[in-house]
């Protein structure tokens, strides 16, 4: 009898404990956005803010809601493909207002006409341009990303956007773009 | 008043779990690497088993007892200790991200540390009541917390120290731990109980 008295008792406080921690799991659940993580991992990182949100979670946020996949500038065709297939939709040219030109390119500061006025460092997003106020400013061409936010900033028009010249170093090999299967 | 706050200092400092019980040693080692990851186990520790033992006491007094199951206690305790840490995660997940991003990988490891169960069954063992009860489960914690902080700390410092290459790692880890239990040795008597 003791012995019923005690799984029985046992078997309330469990079924009390797993009640309880059941009502919790339910009441105190987190809504993580695994869509909008996946999608922020998909983007470029460069934060440019071209596609018009402060960076790329927040635009990631907003594609996981429903906005257009064709914004983002620096990620390019790869990026929307990417995202296409995430979302399970068809594959967008790039947005009308980047269309144009989607060549990779670097900024480069006319350094003879730069005035130091710092305004394009502040515009940069991934920190390319070095100089302090009343020095000239020049870039760092490898961290560029070639989002052109510098450019409008500069009161004295003296950066250009320049193409990157493909050579051996920065061709994209891309040795696996033709999947070879054995075929039976 | 003077008693509880005989009974902290003593569960503290003379009676420190780590030092002088050896409960809770898995802790004390593994994530004193760091003074951080130590900190945020202290705050865990600290949460967990002041509830832990409130809520043991109260298992074990209105439950237990009076149906005569004592010697069900250990794995009720262990039943409680487990839902408690579930529970505490879910909640500071959902109310506090900061809270759970500092704490949040320390409280599950909390479910099998020694000590929690430790603190619920000396509890008993004392006779403590209710609020002894609550008081010597976050004397302990405070305890654990002090003493994990303080060893974390002095670890951080023999990272950087010259150890003969025998001693290097888990071994210098192991006497510095003896030896600060020795020096805790020392507060043996500061409370009579």
């Amino acid at each position: 009898m003791s012995t019923l008295i005690a799984i029985l008792v046992l078997g309330v406080i469990a079924a009390l404990f797993g009640a309880l921690l059941g009502f919790a799991s339910v009441r105190f659940k987190v809504e993580g956005d695994p869509l909008a993580e996946q999608l922020d991992a998909l983007l470029p990182q460069t934060q440019c803010g071209q596609c018009g949100y402060p960076g790329c979670k927040p635009y990631a946020e907003a594609v996981a809601n429903g906005e257009a996949i064709n914004k983002c500038a620096p990620g390019g065709e790869d990026t929307i493909k990417k995202i296409a297939e995430l979302m399970g939709v068809e594959v967008q040219p790039l947005d009308a207002n980047h269309e144009a030109d989607n060549t990779p390119k670097v900024a480069f500061i006319i350094e003879e006409d730069c005035i130091g006025c710092t305004k394009c460092i502040q515009a940069c997003p991934v920190d390319a341009i070095i100089g302090t106020t009343k020095q000239m400013h020049t870039i760092i061409a490898d961290e560029c990303t070639g989002c052109d936010l510098c450019v409008a900033p500069c009161p004295v028009d003296c950066i250009e956007m320049i193409p990157v010249a493909t050579t051996t170093q920065n061709w994209q090999w891309d040795l696996q773009s033709i999947p070879v299967v054995q075929i039976d | 008043m003077t008693d509880y706050l005989l009974l902290l200092v003593g569960t503290v400092l003379v009676n420190n779990f780590v030092l002088v019980n050896f409960l809770g040693l898995c802790p004390f080692m593994g994530v004193s690497s760091r003074t951080e990851t130590a900190i945020g186990m202290s705050f865990a520790t600290t949460f967990v088993m002041t509830l832990a033992s409130l809520l043991s006491y109260v298992v074990s007094t209105y439950i237990l007892s009076p149906l005569g199951l004592e010697y069900l206690t250990t794995m009720t305790f262990i039943l409680v200790i487990a839902v408690v840490v579930q529970f505490t995660e879910m909640v500071v997940h959902k109310t506090s991200a900061n809270l759970y991003r500092l704490l949040g990988i320390f409280l599950p490891l909390i479910t099998t540390n020694c000590a929690v169960l430790g603190v619920a069954l000396l509890n008993l063992q004392e006779q403590h009541n209710f609020f002894e009860s609550i008081v010597y489960g976050f004397g302990a914690a405070l305890g654990f917390s002090l003493v994990l902080i303080m060893f974390s700390a002095m670890r951080e410092k023999l990272a950087n120290a010259d150890v003969p290459t025998p001693f290097k790692g888990s071994a210098i880890a192991m006497i510095t731990a003896g030896l600060m239990s020795l020096a805790f040795m020392g507060f043996t008597g500061l409370v009579k109980f």
